[in-house]
């Protein structure tokens, strides 16, 4: 458990978008804060709406919050 | 840690003083005698009821104590809603749940088939739902901390 495929930058996009805080991203996204820090840890893969969603809110395309597989860049 | 996982805890811990609390008031008020009679069914029975309605009871207010503890102490709001996440470790958590109570279920018909009294069935049907609450919330606490 906890060691999941679909990774993502949603951390470092936070700290790009005015150092958004979890919290504000949740509301934007309608889901509890719980879940944005499960994401980023790595211990939950979202939905695809989800995930959309969360795309949505930084403005980028799907492909550039979340990633398959391993990723060398964090 | 987060409002959930503060919440699983609370739950497993306030599951087993109930329950513990419970039986230690009602094991001195079990019937003598034979084990077949209405009386020893009449206890059984209503050992099961009072304990699903002081349960329930004793839950909401603990829940509603523990969330009244939670703004205090971290200034926060408990969550309003649950989302996919939540859902999904509460449908783990029903399932490992049921999984021990159906076990448990199986055991107790077994008893009966084996011919032994019918106090064990009612001790296992009583145990196992007791084990399966545990289950329910530990399966809870397990997927909040490690993910799902």
């Amino acid at each position: 458990m906890g060691k999941h495929l679909v990774g993502n930058h949603i951390r470092r996009l936070r700290f790009n978008h005015n150092e958004m805080t979890q919290q504000q991203l949740a509301d934007k996204v309608g889901v509890t804060r719980q879940t944005i820090v499960a994401l980023e840890k790595g211990n939950y893969s979202p939905s695809l709406e989800l995930a959309f969603r969360i795309a949505l809110a930084f403005n980028l395309p799907l492909e550039e919050v979340f990633f398959y597989g391993e990723n060398t860049e964090e | 840690m987060t409002y959930q996982e503060k919440k699983s805890i609370v739950s497993l811990i306030s599951a087993i003083l109930i329950f513990g609390f419970y039986c230690a008031y009602m094991y001195p008020r079990r019937p003598e005698g034979d084990l077949m009679s209405a009386e020893t069914f009449r206890y059984w029975g209503s050992f099961v009821l009072i304990l699903m309605l002081v349960s329930i009871i004793a839950h909401i207010v603990i829940s509603i104590i523990f969330n009244i503890v939670f703004r205090m102490t971290t200034g926060e709001k408990e969550p309003a809603f649950a989302d996919e996440l939540d859902k999904l470790i509460e449908l783990r958590a029903h399932r490992n749940s049921f999984f021990v109570f159906i076990i448990g279920f199986l055991l107790a018909m077994g008893s009966l088939v084996y011919d032994q009294p019918s106090q064990i069935m009612f001790i296992i049907l009583i145990a196992s739902g007791f084990i399966s609450d545990v289950t329910g919330s530990a399966t809870k606490l397990y997927h909040y901390r490690k993910g799902v």
